[in-house]
């Protein structure tokens, strides 16, 4: 009953025709940038947390906005892994097996249908996951000391870095990169500097925003100037859309399937949408009758990673909200967007700020409705979009980019720094080095660090403190199978490469 | 497999750095039993381990563009670090129009589309910001419109 009564009062927030035209703007937005190649929900909702920070929106506002663009790029991504067979982000990179074939066969109408309902199924089933565990984990969340926390951040990462690279080392050293950079500024416990050299910018830290925005957005631009822009997307062409009506009926039990593993594979902190996508198709494919036909076009294999994927996203939210621990690259950019807003996630947030934990989840339920429309019988529009020529569109970036981030602080250190985030960000993509843990670690280290040196003061400098707790030892061994484990199952779980032709 | 080797030995000459700056932060008065220090020795040391890890066991090499493209991306820094510079005494129109052309032109290289390009996100973004967006920018250098 209670959850009824919260929802309502989501849906009194979530209602009210500002927030609701938000949620639009944010859906449309969205599905833009995830339909755009080379800027994925990651890249997006940074770009955009500086420009609504500096619109001066209240807490429930932006976070509305944003997730609505979160949702929306999710949803995105899907159009031109179909259409060009290149994922608009990393969780779709699943779509393009047999979305592109399908869309070779000339069925591209069919697939793009197929998938944005898969795509509703997966988000709405999840939101209302999301309705039902999320208060629950809250409620096991409040057992946390800051030894389980501190436990906690190191799953986080162990998990990430388990699944993020095809190198345990790297990931160690990416999430390391982040921590180093946290350090840097004044120490929250005693106040003095750290890491500073007499830089007085410095004193404050490195903000995450900086960060995220560089090693995401500008990183980008500077693979597009390497590859001169050569994956566009000129002359692509949509026939008349039609319901497929018998296919969706056939993928139906797909589409419940892969939203179940997508969800826990979201709520998995770490783990994320591409997992989910990943899980998703090869049970599908696993328990399929003809497996054969996979990957040549087969239209369970667009529902099912999309389904997959979003499903994941929503799942996402789960351990990001009640935990304040991030289940993916995207969740880890909102965290940074709640931590801007000076929200607080985690247990208490859904006691003292009920508003905007049920005002974003009605947004949320809204918010598919709204992507349904739009992906469905309005998906023409976003196919235009695709035509935006690379030459216009990363200069563009580059500069909403910088005149967010000078609009935070209004000093060039700033954009400086961020310039050299994505000269950081370019190498270490190209090295194969995850960028993803390098976010991660600006925005928890200090908090990491903070619930470490708590326990420490509770135990009295025992570090048996660590593993007292049943729940804080169940964290550290999941930690350590998810670090190791990736090692051994690598070779079972070979990613499958995107198809060439 | 030189790159990772290369990449092993920056990380570990800057984790030895780290390290050794770590162990100058200053104590306080107010102390705890982990410091100031513990938590980032403790990160430094784990990214030497990682480090010699990478120098042991590289991986094969990425794709490196040809030195010309390296080049080419070199310009792009300094056309964007000169922008960052640019922005404040210069007003937004004009720096936004050449580094947008410059980083136009490098993507899709005719010159033409690219000094559109830059005309129209200047002024395009200028109105979007200052006008739906109310952001505090300013269009010309301050002197200029006295």
């Amino acid at each position: 009953m209670e959850t009824f009564t919260n929802l309502a009062l989501g849906f009194s927030v979530a209602l009210t025709p500002f927030t609701l035209m938000l949620a639009i703007i944010g859906c449309f937005l969205g599905t833009i940038i995830g339909a755009l190649p080379g800027l994925g929900p990651s890249n997006g909702v940074a770009i955009l947390i500086p420009i609504t920070f500096t619109l001066g929106l209240d807490a429930t506002s932006a976070l509305v906005l944003m997730t609505s663009v979160y949702y929306g790029a999710m949803y995105g991504g899907r159009i031109s892994s179909i259409l060009l067979n290149i994922p608009g982000d990393e969780p779709a990179l699943m779509t393009t097996l047999d979305g592109y074939p399908m869309a070779k066969q000339g069925k591209a109408a069919d697939a793009l249908v197929l998938s944005g309902v898969s795509s509703f199924v997966g988000a709405f089933l999840a939101t209302i996951g999301l309705i039902i565990l999320a208060p629950l984990l809250a409620r096991v969340a409040y057992l946390f000391g800051p030894a389980e926390y501190f436990a906690l951040y190191l799953l986080a990462f162990c998990t990430l870095g388990g699944m993020a690279s095809n190198n345990q080392a790297k990931s160690a050293i990416a999430a390391c990169l982040g921590l180093g950079i946290a350090m840097i500024g004044l120490d929250n416990t005693s106040g003095m500097p750290r890491f500073t050299y007499g830089n007085l910018h410095l004193m404050d830290g490195v903000d995450f925003l900086v960060a995220i925005v560089g090693l995401f957005a500008i990183a980008e631009v500077f693979f597009f100037i390497e590859s001169h822009g050569k994956n566009t997307a000129l002359g692509v062409r949509l026939e008349r859309v039609t319901i497929p009506f018998k296919m969706i009926r056939n993928s139906f039990w797909t589409m419940i399937r892969s939203t179940f593993i997508g969800f826990f594979a979201g709520v998995l902190p770490g783990a994320g949408a591409s997992l989910g996508s990943f899980m998703a198709y090869m049970a599908q494919k696993a328990v399929a009758k003809d497996p054969e036909t996979y990957g040549k076009g087969n239209p369970r294999g667009v529902a099912a990673p999309e389904a997959g994927n979003n499903a994941a996203a929503g799942g996402a939210l789960v351990p990001m909200l009640t935990l304040g621990v991030p289940g993916s690259g995207t969740t880890a950019v909102l965290l940074a967007l709640l931590m801007t807003l000076n929200i607080t996630p985690g247990p208490t947030l859904f006691a003292d700020r009920p508003e905007v934990v049920w005002g974003l989840i009605a947004s949320l339920l809204i918010a598919n409705i709204v992507l349904l429309i739009m992906n469905v019988p309005l998906v023409k529009i976003f196919v235009y979009v695709l035509q935006v020529p690379p030459w216009v569109l990363l200069p563009g970036v580059t500069m909403i980019s910088f005149v967010g981030i000078y609009s935070l602080s209004g000093s060039y250190f700033d954009l400086l720094l961020m310039v050299g985030f994505g000269v950081l960000g370019y190498f270490l993509r190209k090295l194969d080095i995850p960028t993803v843990p390098v976010i991660l670690g600006i925005l928890l280290g200090n908090q990491m660090e903070d619930s470490l040196r708590r326990a420490m003061v509770l135990s009295d400098g025992d570090w048996a403190f660590l593993f007292s707790t049943p729940i804080a030892i169940g964290l550290w061994i999941a930690a350590i199978g998810g670090f190791v484990a990736p090692m051994f199952l690598r070779k079972v779980l070979k990613k499958p490469q995107a198809i060439t032709d | 497999m030189a790159s990772d080797r290369i990449f092993g030995l920056v990380m570990f000459g800057v984790a030895l750095a780290y390290v050794a700056s770590a162990f100058q932060i200053q104590s306080s008065f107010l102390s705890d039993p982990v410091g100031s220090k513990s938590f980032p020795i403790l990160i430094g040391v784990v990214v030497m381990i990682s480090s010699l890890v990478l120098i042991v066991k590289p991986d094969p090499d990425p794709d490196w563009p040809k030195s010309r493209t390296f080049l080419v991306l070199l310009v792009a820094i300094i056309t964007l670090i000169g922008y960052a510079y640019a922005l404040k005494p210069l007003g937004f129109i004009l720096p936004t129009f050449v580094a947008a052309s410059i980083l136009s032109y490098q993507i899709g290289p005719r010159v033409g589309p690219a000094l559109i390009t830059g005309a129209g996100l200047s002024v395009g973004l200028f109105i979007l910001f200052k006008y739906a967006l109310g952001l505090g920018l300013f269009p010309f250098p301050a002197g200029m419109i006295g």
